[in-house]
């Protein structure tokens, strides 16, 4: 076994202990920046000695994120970041592992190592940095990009359906599901420490602005005039409201989600409202699905919090379980044994 | 009692043939076992079709196993049979013309009705036993599946097709009383196999006994045949094929370094064998992860030497092909990690079943950029031990990833094994890096030792903290660089590194003959046994010819170059299309001669002998 020289100790920690002394390189006014700050806001909160902490990134623009900080890290390769922290989690289980990918990243070219981590549980926090677009490559339609969508590589309109991340995760069983955004820095160190918390595979989307290749994308959630009507942020065993008092919410018309309108007058109320339940897997299949686009007429509004949290064995602890019991059973593996098997034969 | 000739013989070379649901392959390794026991000296090859159940009882069903069994020295399993044993039409007709004229003939002739007959293609289902075509060998037919269903029939709990199912056992149990066997091994074998199946064994064990007996009361059987002991060196023997021996080499490197191995891997033939016996070991804290696909199999891989683990993968040519990329981040990130890549026939899928030296420009050159990384190849089943331990220490020693190459003739086939005892095994140190050295704040992850060597720095250590990654990084602090001058000087380091290993790698030694001559034949992998035994041969008739095979491939024991100068021409024989003699002819500028079969099976003794006795004669 690999000796931990210095056991866990809780010291007092910054987010400038987080920091490392290397130039960052990401566009002026990136989405990038403040998820960087929370991140290094939150991990001093977390009690968790800084040699303890992994990063590990693919490749893309977010993928740039260990260089700035000053933990272990990894730049990896093009969508594998997660297969590599799979390995690393395996056999090291009391690291706190961060991955730190992007739409392209772990939706395209990694989609496969994605929904594998996610159905094993590694516990790990998996950071999707989502712009719905490929930066670093210049400007080419993502995974997630909407249809109809002009850029360099798709100059009459991408004609592919988008990925619905959430709706992904959930459907390889994720055990934690949430959504943020860089432009709400609270919400999203919230969600840091909830990704944190939880034990298992902790999927988290934070929406990113991508300034320089799909400037405002995310909009319609961020600024000030819209966000909300446009968003729903949930909170567990609380009503599903929204609008600016509060004055709307989400009612379960059968399987489906509707808004209704609680203004005085109004026939409804917030007890007709759906009740968040983290631990909801119905409930959270019918959030990621609130997901339609915001230029439709009547869409609903976007949800962003914890949509899912329950727990479910990690494959790493069950990994370790096996070990432990095949040597309770076989003993100590012997080197002798092994190597003169049941049948010999001597030569003299 | 009836009195029996009893007939020592030299040496055998038995084939045991038949449709790919027959369960010839374990008649074949039960017999190996048996016969491996006593201290006779074997080699196998098994060939079997890529699908599991061919259409029954046509030609592209046939699996066969084939075993050369002797008192002297075996290198091969021969190039032509003594015995056929044919369970049916197809399988005669198959193994046919590799049968020594004059050759035994072991048929069951419920496998020759008309069905049989027509799925083999025999014109107008004109039985070959029948027709004289057979005449000049001597054929011994017996009604194996109707003797097995006879023996079962009170077992009435059994449906046809179980007992059908047995009949490979009666072959075999007749097969024993042929050569003067017990049948001791074998049960011992279904007793373990079907412990919890006690009609499946009781049957299994009654058709067993039933053909020894068979053989035993029927009259016609004149003759036993014995082979004695080998004059083998001293010593402990067992039976091993490849793949094991390379599972056991990976877990006696684990003990001896005191690191714990992570398998990362996808199944693909045929490699999948090493998962499933180091998946047995988990009492050795191997770690198995049977990862989503190739690509990931690597990474997690990566993901665990990163961590401090003995990381390592295992696969075939296609896989190598996937993985690519990765092995390219392993290079950049240097640390340790080893591919295992059994060959198959390629390209492409190419022939997953079949043996081929495929891949040994793929291993030296097949990646993205200036790539280097050390390669050792496995010469027989036994050495895979001795390579594997190798590759795992230049491994950690020289933190890079190492390619092993091995094949699917040397994975599946059995030979005696003389295995070490663990005190005799050398320890393969470790250095995880603890602290910082005098005068640093903070890491310096590319400073490097005498052998270029840099710190295995592995998360947990306090005050080591620091990044590694893909990009082309600055000598010594390991930060991200795009300046020209550094990437040049990391290309040449990187490159230095791997050809400093041979400066710490034993002298090639000779196979055989003397270290000049006339003919030089130069070998890796599994053309071992061929190119030793052509070699013993044509010396023996006074040529003056010498065989040094390869284990040490990047780099080249230093002594490499000295030796093939030192020769009038040097023959390559490989089961490809010519590899190792291109990078000979590019790093020596010698002008050798290759010998090239690409057909999914091992060179004949015959047809490179041929082959060389030619080429000599050019000389004079
Ligand atoms: S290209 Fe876009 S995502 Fe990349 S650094 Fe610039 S703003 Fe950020």
């Amino acid at each position: 076994m690999v000796e931990t020289l210095n056991p866990p100790q809780s010291s007092v920690l910054t987010a400038k202990d987080f920091s490392s002394d290397q130039e960052i390189r990401w566009c002026p006014g990136c989405g990038d920046y403040s998820i960087l700050a929370q991140v290094q806001k939150v991990l001093p909160t977390l009690g968790i000695p800084k040699e303890q902490v992994v990063v590990i990134s693919g490749i893309g623009c977010s993928s740039r994120f260990p260089y700035y900080m000053d933990t272990y890290g990894m730049h990896s390769i093009h969508g594998r970041a997660t297969a590599i922290a799979s390995g690393l989690k395996a056999t090291r289980p009391e690291l706190s592992i961060w991955i730190v990918s992007g739409d392209g990243d772990s939706l395209s070219i990694g989609g496969n190592h994605t929904i594998h981590l996610l159905r094993r549980n590694f516990d790990v926090n998996f950071l999707i940095f989502n712009n719905q677009i490929y930066g670093l490559t210049k400007g080419q339609y993502s995974p997630t990009s909407e249809v109809n969508k002009i850029t360099k590589s798709t100059p009459m309109g991408s004609i592919d359906h988008p990925f619905n991340p959430l709706a992904l995760a959930m459907g390889a069983d994720a055990s934690f599901v949430a959504r943020s955004m860089d432009r709400d820095p609270k919400h999203l160190q919230a969600m840091l420490t909830r990704a944190h918390k939880h034990k298992g595979t902790s999927f988290l989307e934070i929406y990113q602005n991508c300034n320089i290749f799909n400037d405002g994308a995310f909009e319609i959630f961020t600024e000030k005039n819209t966000k909300a009507n446009e968003t729903l942020f949930l909170e567990h065993g609380k009503p599903l409201l929204f609008g600016a008092t509060n004055n709307k919410g989400i009612r379960l018309d059968g399987l489906k989600p509707v808004v209704i309108d609680l203004d005085k007058g109004s026939t409804w109320s917030v007890s007709d409202c759906c009740v968040h339940d983290e631990q909801d897997l119905s409930k959270a299949q019918i959030l990621v699905r609130m997901f339609d686009s915001p230029t439709h007429e009547d869409h609903l509004p976007r949800p962003f919090g914890v949509f899912y949290d329950v727990l479910r064995p990690c494959y790493e602890d069950m990994l370790k379980q096996q070990i432990e019991q095949a040597i309770k059973d076989k003993g100590v593996g012997d080197l002798n044994k092994l190597l003169s098997g049941r049948e010999v034969w001597q030569i003299d | 009692m009836i009195q029996r000739q009893q007939e020592t013989l030299k040496d055998v070379i038995i084939k045991f043939a038949g449709d790919s649901g027959d369960g010839m392959q374990l008649t074949g390794q039960q017999f190996t076992n048996n016969t491996a026991l006593l201290g006779i000296d074997i080699a196998t090859f098994p060939d079997f079709p890529a699908e599991i159940r061919a259409p029954q009882g046509t030609i592209a069903g046939v699996s066969g196993f084939q075993l050369h069994f002797s008192s002297d020295q075996v290198f091969t399993p021969g190039d032509y049979c003594d015995v056929l044993v044919a369970m049916n039409a197809a399988a005669l007709k198959t193994h046919l013309p590799t049968l020594k004229k004059g050759g035994k003939i072991i048929v069951d002739i419920d496998g020759f009705d008309s069905k049989n007959l027509r799925l083999a293609n025999y014109p107008n289902e004109i039985s070959p036993l029948t027709n004289g075509s057979l005449e000049g060998y001597q054929v011994i037919q017996i009604a194996i599946t109707k003797l097995t269903r006879t023996c079962l029939q009170e077992i009435v709990e059994l449906s046809v097709k179980e007992r059908d199912r047995a009949k490979n056992m009666f072959t075999l149990g007749f097969i024993y009383w042929m050569y003067g066997r017990t049948l001791d091994s074998t049960i011992a074998f279904l007793k373990e196999r079907f412990a919890k199946k006690p009609l499946i064994l009781d049957s299994n064990i009654k058709v067993l006994q039933a053909g020894y007996n068979y053989g035993d009361t029927t009259e016609t059987f004149t003759t036993q045949y014995h082979v004695e002991k080998a004059h083998l060196p001293k010593g402990m023997y067992r039976n091993v094929t490849g793949n094991q021996a390379l599972a056991y080499g990976i877990i006696a490197a684990s003990v001896q370094s005191g690191l714990p191995v992570f398998l990362g891997s996808y199944p693909i033939t045929p490699a999948s064998d090493i998962l499933h016996e180091l998946s047995k070991h988990k009492n050795f804290s191997v770690h198995t992860f049977q990862a989503e696909d190739e690509i990931a199999a690597i990474s997690s891989a990566i993901g665990a030497s990163y961590g401090g683990y003995l990381g390592m993968t295992t696969t075939s040519g296609p896989g190598v092909a996937l993985k690519s990329e990765a092995i390219g981040l392993a290079v950049m990130l240097e640390i340790p990690l080893i591919i295992f890549d059994i060959q198959r026939g390629g390209p492409s899928t190419g022939l997953p079943t079949k043996t081929e030296q495929s891949d040994l420009l793929q291993a030296y050159y097949g990646r993205n950029g200036e790539c280097p990384l050390p390669v050792v190849a496995a010469a027989t089943p036994a050495d895979c031990f001795a390579m594997v331990f190798e590759a795992i220490r230049i491994a950690i020693q020289h933190m890079t990833p190492v390619m092993f190459l091995s094949d699917g003739y040397i994975a599946n086939g059995a030979a005696p094994w003389k295995f070490p005892n663990s005190k005799d095994l050398p320890k393969i140190t470790v250095n995880f890096k603890k602290e910082l050295d005098e005068g640093e704040t903070k890491l310096m992850p590319y400073k490097r030792n005498e052998q270029l060597v840099r710190p295995w720095a592995v998360p947990g250590v306090k005050g080591l903290e620091h990044r590694i990654g893909g990009l082309e990084k600055q000598n010594i602090t390991g930060n991200v660089s795009y300046d020209g001058e550094n990437h040049q000087k990391m290309v040449k380091i990187r490159q230095a590194k791997v050809d400093n290993i041979a400066h710490l790698l034993p002298d090639q030694k000779m196979d055989a003959g003397e270290d000049s001559g006339d003919i030089l034949v130069l070998g890796w992998g599994s053309t071992y046994g061929v190119i030793q035994s052509v070699v013993l041969a044509l010396r023996a008739q006074n040529m003056h010819i010498s065989h040094v095979h390869l284990r040490y491939i990047r780099p080249f024991p230093k002594n490499l170059g000295v030796i093939l100068k030192n020769f009038k021409k040097v023959i390559v024989p490989e089961i490809n299309n010519g590899q190792l003699i291109k990078i000979i002819r590019d790093q020596y500028l010698i002008d050798a001669k290759g010998y090239n079969k690409i057909m999914g099976i091992p060179i004949s003794k015959s047809e490179l002998f041929a082959f060389i006795e030619d080429e000599h004669r050019t000389l004079f």
